[in-house]
């Protein structure tokens, strides 16, 4: 291998793209300018394999004020407001570094929600890991699980909900999407450009070191037993500097000196000069000397690489310079002034006045390279998909099944987890996590935001196209449990190598149906992620669509909660069970198989069955709403008996099954679609149920809120009955088992 | 009535104190920085909880050496009413007025969560109007709320009458497994000889409306608002 060679394999580029650049630039690039294609032409920056996709997804509607393309996206919730959120991953930085990775990553899309202005008030995350019995992954789990609440309890945003999932293939690669949700006047958002020849580029934040130096380009790959030394490549986190940020950044946006403003998240202060430029058609002249450094002998190179944390770039109106240097000072911080807006539309970096880099931005950012990667339906599909219940012998008892799901750590309580994040900071939490969607009242309006983030990989692994439709569904019938009318939503795609055909084809499904449900339910994606090669060793996570869905509550005190509240009240099952085992929780629990088909999803009735849900909530029929999701019918009721432990006396409606052995399995633990447990008062249930009848929603009563124990019959025959305080022992002690010896050390 | 929230840079819990002071209360907030040195004639000084300075040596440590703090103190040694939240709580210990130290929470984690706490003391600016005994249900979320004092500290302040909250169970039974982080005594919240200077971990400021989970933690404000507007605190000076 050549010299040239060598460099260009080093930067995780192909020999195509190195001519690309060549032609491009005119010339060689120095070695700086390498450094900086490499990065911006990352996947991780380019969303090169993804892009032609990710173009069919529908971003607009009524409501949508900023779509994709911008630090964030925001949403129209009245009263001059505007709802700023996104989810973004930080998979690859929390294996290697489970604390300071998972931290950075709620660190980095915190300042991208401040960045357009808008006062954070929400945090949310969904994760995944391997089998807590594995030590490795019990590590992983606590570190991210600490990383994520030392972020975000110091900073001072709660964490009002999430999902995890746990399965084999996130061993060696966790997935760890963070998505942050802020408030901002409707008039008043800031985006991240620079234009205004003459006008001041300001840095401001933490010193720049050598940490995260090919960061994106780490995102980029593929994970060995190497990885380990790239711990390197991962950055750490100051809360503290990012809270004066936070505060200082608002108040200079008050003003009304900024022109712009972007943070240095991947790629540092490459991105955030080339992008503000190409936004604003301007180019961006800066001297990197003049940046302030952490470490002393930096090269222009690594100054331009590094993703040291909690830093931001910002274009100020010429003349006011001093106005916003005031009020940095005031909150400890130092802006420097380290360039200059042109007019040439090129970023232009020099080093003590030399010049070491000068590209066109647009060769950075929209004439990045675009692929259209080839796609093939992978080979296990066929087989996957096959789900013989014969083969898998007489089942379980229906009471030794339910107890197995309940301590099963998917479904087990997580408040393990979200006891370690403040989850109550500003005072706006009505519905805390744990509890389905997360709800929060906007202080000043009558209004609240229900938020949900969802995903399942195992749907997604049998179909991916009905795993992301499964996926929109659930999060916005979330959402609709709660009481709010989805109107805007975020996703975050955790795939593995794009490179591999069958991989790119199962991204590129649940693409497609992502598109078709967020179309049919009338939800405008508004920005996300993608996370690609999340491989360990070539073995890819199953392909996990998340999305994040935002729902709209006019008035904060009808949000509903899933617990049952009134002893005698009417429990009501909304939708249809079929005998679909496909892809559940039983199958994995009980029989360590990801197999069959995922239930049938059909939009429409979905969406009539989330107009019942938002409609019931305001005008209070509905008392409480739990979805049916991981563990079926028997597993979500048990659910609404936990938090205030009242019991359920239920008849659940038979089922017929292929294997008759099944029948009872499939009506109790069977995860079919768009069903959802609510309780009404026994005044009301007429109402409800011609509610259901008019949006032609199937409704049955199943029983009755009350008592002690958790009875559930099908056919007269009793299934399940258990004291609820012994089946609650046993789901809230369904982590907690896991980490209790090291608590005894402690 | 004025109430002073002071805010240290990394304060967080700022805005939830001036929210229930301002809008829940309906008293008159004002945030001081804390590189002020006048509270600007506040009736009530209240320290917000928080991560100041970032705590990252330990909790409070930096806060204390803050200008306003020298205004704070004079305002206590006057006798006027100072309460100090969570970290607040931890300032006030850092800056020795109140006693005792702060110790990692026995789960060595941080716990945000509903807790109980009874009324030990109605003889404060900031519990007269509680009953001897009663149950509060306030929410605490720390990683450092395991309050430790000297045996000799802790006897003195149990004889002054100056453990003011203790954790204990819904029913008011003080347990080892109500205390959620470890406190000798149970010890939730204090007050200095005097009875104007009260901390303590779990936030009332956060249990002001029943929308949010609780409203016991109003009772604190209203408190203070009473002993000022009756004039008791002259008698406790």
């Amino acid at each position: 291998m050549t010299a040239i060679e060598q460099a260009i394999a080093q930067h995780g580029l192909t020999r195509e793209e190195y001519q690309r650049i060549v032609e491009r630039l005119g010339r060689e690039p120095t070695l700086t300018e390498l450094g900086i294609f490499s990065v911006m032409w990352s996947e991780h920056c380019s969303y090169k394999s993804s892009r032609v996709h990710l173009r069919t997804l529908p971003t607009t509607g009524k409501r949508v004020l900023q779509g994709p393309g911008e630090n964030a996206g925001a949403v129209d919730i009245g009263d001059g407001l505007a709802a700023v959120f996104k989810i973004e991953s930080h998979n690859h930085p929390s294996f290697i570094e489970p604390y300071q990775g998972a931290a950075t990553g709620v660190g980095g899309i915190i300042r991208d929600i401040f960045t357009m202005g808008a006062r954070p008030i929400a945090l949310l995350n969904s994760l995944r890991f391997g089998p807590l019995d594995d030590p490795l992954v019990r590590r992983t789990f606590a570190g991210v699980v600490a990383g994520i609440a030392g972020y975000g309890n110091s900073i001072g945003i709660p964490t009002v909900g999430g999902e995890i999932a746990f399965d084999e293939s996130y061993t060696g690669n966790p997935l760890v999407n963070v998505f942050c949700l802020g408030i901002a006047r409707a008039d008043e958002i800031v985006r991240g450009v620079a234009s205004g020849a003459g006008n001041a580029v300001y840095y401001v934040g933490a010193k720049t070191g050598r940490d995260g130096i090919h960061g994106a380009t780490m995102a980029s790959a593929e994970f060995d037993e190497r990885s380990a030394e790239k711990r390197p490549a991962v950055q750490v986190g100051d809360p503290f500097m990012e809270k004066l940020l936070l505060e200082a950044c608002l108040e200079v946006m008050k003003t009304g000196a900024l022109v712009g403003i972007q943070d240095m998240g991947a790629a540092g202060l490459t991105c955030s000069t080339c992008e503000m430029g190409s936004r604003g058609g301007a180019g961006v002249e800066i001297d990197v000397s003049l940046v302030p450094q952490r470490e002393s002998g930096m090269t222009p190179y690594e100054i331009m690489l590094s993703e040291s944390q909690e830093r931001m770039l910002l274009v100020v109106r010429q003349g006011r310079e001093a106005e916003v240097e005031r009020i940095f000072d005031k909150w400890d911080l130092h802006a420097v002034r380290i360039g200059t807006v042109t007019t040439d539309g090129r970023l232009r970096v020099r080093d003590h006045g030399s010049l070491m880099a000068e590209i066109p931005n647009a060769a950075l950012t929209d004439e990045a390279p675009v692929y259209h990667r080839p796609m093939a339906r992978p080979r296990y599909l066929d087989e996957a998909q096959q789900l013989s219940l014969a083969a898998l012998g007489a089942p379980a008892p229906p009471k030794e099944v339910f107890l197995r799901l309940l301590a099963s750590p998917g479904v087990a309580s997580k408040r393990w987890v979200y006891r370690q994040y403040d989850h109550m900071v500003r005072t706006n939490t009505l519905v805390v996590p744990g509890m389905g969607a997360g709800v929060v009242r906007i202080k000043g309006t009558t209004r609240a935001l229900a938020l949900s983030l969802d995903g399942n990989g195992r749907f997604a692994y049998l179909d991916p196209f009905a795993g992301a439709q499964l996926a929109v569904a659930e999060a916005a019938r979330n959402v609709a449990c709660a009481g709010g009318q989805p109107i805007g939503a975020t996703n975050c795609l955790n795939f593995g190598n794009p490179e591999r055909a069958e991989i790119m084809w199962q991204f590129a499904r649940a693409v497609e149906g992502m598109g078709a449900a967020c179309r049919a339910l009338e939800i405008p994606i508004t920005g996300g992620n993608v996370s690609l090669y999340n491989e360990t060793d070539g073995r890819a996570v199953l392909p996990t669509p998340v999305i994040g869905v935002v729902g709209l509550l006019e008035q904060a005190e009808h949000a509903v909660r899933r617990a049952f509240r009134t002893e005698g009240d009417a429990i009501v099952l909304l939708g249809e069970a079929r005998a679909e085992l496909g892809g559940s929780e039983y199958v994995k629990v009980m029989h360590g198989l990801v197999r069959g088909v995922p239930p049938v999803l059909d939009l429409a009735r979905e969406a009539a069955l989330q107009r019942v849900l938002i409609e019931g909530a305001s005008s209070g029929v509905i008392r409480s709403a739990h979805d049916c999701a991981e563990g079926g019918l028997a597993v979500t009721l048990a659910e609404c008996c936990f938090d205030t432990g009242l019991g359920a006396d239920v008849r659940v409606p038979a089922l017929e099954a292929a294997v008759a052995d099944y029948a009872d399995v499939a009506a109790l633990f069977g995860e079919s679609a768009s069903r959802v447990v609510v309780a009404v008062s026994a005044e009301r249930t007429a109402e409800l149920l011609a509610l259901a009848a008019r949006e032609g929603v199937p409704a049955e009563v199943i029983g009755r809120v009350g008592g002690e124990r958790i009875h559930l019959a099908v056919s007269g025959r009793t299934v399940v009955d258990e004291r609820l305080a012994d089946a609650e022992r046993v789901w809230s002690s369904g982590i907690d088992r896991y980490f209790e010896r090291q608590q005894a050390i402690a | 009535m004025k109430f002073a929230v002071v805010v240290f840079p990394g304060s967080n819990c700022d805005h939830d104190a001036y929210y229930a002071v301002e809008h829940v209360l309906g008293q008159e907030a004002a945030f001081v920085w804390h590189k002020d040195t006048s509270l600007g004639g506040a009736d009530v000084v209240v320290l917000p909880g928080g991560f100041a300075h970032g705590d990252y040596l330990r909790t409070g440590a930096i806060a204390r050496f803050s200008p306003i703090m020298q205004a704070v103190q004079a305002f206590a040694d006057a006798g006027g009413p100072v309460l100090g939240i969570c970290n607040g709580f931890q300032v006030l210990l850092e800056a020795g007025l109140l006693p005792g130290a702060m110790l990692r929470n026995r789960s060595v984690k941080f716990q945000c969560e509903h807790v109980f706490v009874r009324v030990e003391q109605t003889h404060t600016p900031f519990t007269m109007a509680c009953r001897q005994g009663q149950v509060l249900r306030i929410p605490i979320a720390h990683g450092e709320g395991n309050y430790y004092a000297e045996p000799a500290v802790v006897e003195r302040l149990e004889q002054n009458r100056q453990v003011v909250f203790r954790y204990t169970t819904a029913a008011g039974e003080v347990t080892d497994a109500a205390n959620p982080n470890g406190s000798v005594h149970n010890i939730a919240g204090l007050c200095n000889e005097r009875r104007n200077v009260v901390g303590l971990m779990p936030h009332p400021e956060r249990a002001c409306e029943l929308a949010v989970g609780s409203a016991d933690g109003l009772l604190l404000f209203d408190s203070v608002v009473r002993a000022l507007t009756q004039g008791v605190l002259a008698t406790a000076r």
